[in-house]
């Protein structure tokens, strides 16, 4: 007897299906394996642009802030400071503006077949993490040039990457539910991506924040998580601390109500993208 | 065949007509821009989406339907547009979810609902037979198992590493539906859909249907193409405004729905519901003339005049096709009159009058057809009706001759001319000089 599956409408607050995902893993390969391939596809320069983005602004920053407005970087070349502080914001940058409008760029998909939906905006995030991976590999040669050597610290940074990786999820579930049904979150993405970047500490360090508004200040969990790479890789900083804690707290908080919103939501996408009159 | 394949209890789907229009209401007027955001937003804490105030058109596209499927059955649903075909077919498929009942599915469900999904037109034709195979739910084993033989049915080798934005249209549509003849689901669910392309694919379609069916595998297959209900299929559904009206034998069904769309096309257009569409512009009525009189049967051979009429909201409309699509009772399509295709722009719409499409020594032999109304508004469905009227033709003189061709050669008619070319000796090969 073949196992019967049972349709009905389902109610309340859901949490993950993590067997279903699981089952299900072969397509969030295969989808951030079609963001990666098609990413590039007829760019003259390619995978170069994973290089030419964070470099570039690390120019424009070393010049205006750190030359010209002298804005301190905790006794560490500024370009590297700068270059430390772009690689995760890159990333998140790059995901919240990818995941929010993944719903509807697949929405194709979504009308049509069935599958957990929220393998869309993950496949967005783990497709980013190419880019990530690439700049990482140039921080190595900027390592070498300036002749810094991490300290243990470094092994913490398997865990930030993943506190970053959590942020950047947790945003996604939240602004891809909800741009399908308000597409004004497409419009305020950008905006939102400029006024975050100066409220994280990526120009300029934290500790230009007075010592008891840090733990506030890390209420924004790309603080703690910017901090955090540059205490890993180059020692400035302090490594855990409340504002590291407060980071963590809240981007714990985003992801999970983020997984809960949108399985909440999600019954309602297609109804709501619709499927072209049919 | 006593195990069962699908069991539908009660399944009822509901849309609310706010819901499906919410996004269009946003920026209708500055004043409802500016008090939008705040409704929705309360929309949306309100978890059950109950507004206050405004009360919301409902509209059940399913209401209560129950049936049970055998292991093995292959069944055909049928019924106008908006009856709740696909709505029925996307819950059973698992992409939306019913607002009331359950159904039991035992087996794994493919639906091919739209061929090529997922396909991505940077992607190589490899690179989509895995893309496509995972989204349509096969393992990438299997996928790698099948591969061979899908690119074998496909007839593509030789293009498997070009990207498929280069490829012909037609090699793109075997190549998708390739993969999907290769899932080998329990259950198949298929959308008309697959009509689409060219006679020797939907020939090809139809054979693998009847192969898959023959394996032993259930078949839910909604379409509009009578002979292939009745060829395929050993019971019918019939779905009326969202409900199960006839379950049985699938030409006692099809007599039904044929003498209930006889019935609704003598019902004046402007109150028709079974239509779709976003309703940008409505179709209101259509006549016939010939000779500048009104007439209510066509003749072969004679100018035929279809005059429609429309109401639009906007004050003008712009980039506006209309096609009018001319069948037979069994849903074979005769003609497709199209203002683009000719090359007439509607370019300037006002929000109401008649557009007239002038057949010239009308074609078609003497016999009962049915008309579809159709029209887009910046490629966007804006009215779709099936039998929007019936269109009896009599026979006439179109060749001119003085003779009628006979109604039972059906078809169309042809201006033609013959020749006959020979000489005296092969006209008379057996009779040799000795």
């Amino acid at each position: 007897m073949i196992p019967a599956f049972i349709i009905r409408p389902t109610a309340g607050w859901k949490f993950l299906d993590v067997r279903e995902l699981w089952t299900y893993r072969e397509l969030v390969y295969f989808l951030t394996w079609r963001d990666i391939k098609v990413r590039y596809k007829q760019t003259a320069i390619g995978v170069a642009w994973a290089l030419l983005q964070p470099l570039a602004m690390m120019a424009v920053f070393t010049l205006f802030f750190g030359r010209l407005a002298r804005v301190p970087s905790d006794g560490v070349p500024y370009p590297l400071f700068a270059y430390v502080g772009l690689l995760p914001w890159q990333l998140f940058s790059r995901t919240i503006a990818e995941s929010t409008n993944s719903l509807i760029t697949d929405q194709r998909l979504i009308t049509r077949v069935y599958f957990p939906r929220i393998i869309v905006p993950i496949a967005a995030t783990l497709a980013a993490l190419v880019d990530f991976a690439v700049s990482a590999v140039l921080l190595v040669g900027f390592l070498a040039f300036y002749r810094i050597t991490p300290g243990p610290a470094v092994i913490w940074l398997p865990l930030l990457i993943l506190l970053m990786l959590v942020t950047a999820l947790g945003i996604g579930f939240w602004l891809s539910a909800l741009n399908v049904e308000f597409r004004d979150v497409a419009y305020a993405v950008p905006f939102l991506n400029q006024l975050w970047l100066f409220v994280t500490p990526v120009v300029y360090p934290s500790s230009v924040v007075p010592a008891p508004w840090r733990a506030l200040y890390g209420l924004n969990p790309m603080a703690g998580v910017v901090e955090g790479f540059r205490w890993a890789l180059l020692g400035t900083g302090q490594g855990p601390s409340p504002m590291l804690a407060a980071s963590a707290g809240v981007a714990l908080a985003l992801f999970l109500t983020g997984i809960v919103w949108f399985r909440r939501r999600e019954r309602t996408f297609v109804d709501s993208i619709g499927s072209g009159g049919r | 065949m006593g195990a069962v394949a699908i069991r539908a209890t009660g399944l009822s789907k509901r849309y609310r007509i706010g819901q499906l229009q919410r996004y269009k209401a946003l920026r209708d007027s500055l004043t409802d821009a500016v008090a939008a955001p705040f409704r929705r937003l309360r929309t949306l804490l309100q978890s059950s989406g109950r507004r206050e105030g405004a009360p919301e058109v409902e509209i059940w596209a399913l209401k209560d339907v129950s049936f049970e499927i055998g292991r093995g059955d292959v069944v055909g649903m049928i019924g106008r547009n908006g009856a709740g075909k696909s709505t029925l077919l996307k819950i059973l498929s698992r992409i939306t979810e019913p607002t009331e009942g359950s159904a039991e599915i035992h087996g794994r469900v493919g639906s091919l609902l739209e061929v090529g999904t997922g396909f991505h037109p940077e992607l190589t034709g490899r690179e989509n037979i895995y893309l496509n195979g995972a989204i349509l739910g096969m393992r990438r084993r299997e996928i790698e198992r099948k591969f061979d033989e899908i690119v074998a049915f496909a007839e593509t080798e030789r293009f498997l590493d070009t990207p498929v934005k280069f490829y012909s249209s037609g090699m793109y549509v075997r190549l998708a539906f390739a993969v999907a003849a290769h899932l080998e689901p329990e259950i198949l669910l298929v959308d008309e859909v697959l009509a689409v392309g060219d006679a020797a694919f939907q020939k090809k379609c139809l054979g693998k249907m009847s192969g898959v069916a023959g394996e032993g595998r259930t078949v839910l297959f909604v379409s509009h193409n009578m002979a292939a209900i009745s060829g395929l299929c050993r019971s019918a559904y019939l779905l009326d405004q969202g409900r199960l009206t006839l379950t049985g034998e699938p030409h006692r069904v099809i007599d039904t729905y044929l003498a209930s769309l006889a019935r609704s096309s003598r019902q004046p257009l402007s109150d028709r519901t079974d239509r779709q569409g976003d309703g940008r512009l409505k179709f209101t009525d259509l006549g016939f003339r010939s000779a500048d009189t009104a007439v209510e049967v066509a003749q072969s051979g004679q100018d035929l005049e279809i005059s429609i009429g429309y109401t639009s909201e906007s004050q003008t409309l712009r980039n506006v096709l209309v096609s009018i699509g001319v069948f037979t009772l069994g849903g074979q399509c005769m003609l497709v009159l199209n203002n683009e295709l000719v090359g007439t722009e509607f370019e300037a719409v006002p929000p109401a009058g008649r557009f007239s499409c002038l057949v010239e020594r009308f074609p078609l032999a003497p016999g009962q057809y049915s008309i579809n109304l159709y029209c887009e508004v910046n490629g966007v469905t804006a009215d779709w009706i099936q039998h929007a009227a019936d269109l009896t033709v009599e026979a006439g003189d179109f060749f001119g001759t003085g003779r009628l061709p006979p109604a039972t050669h059906g078809g169309v008619l042809m201006p033609h001319r013959w020749s006959l070319a020979g000489s005296a000796r092969d006209v008379e090969p057996e009779v040799r000089p000795v």
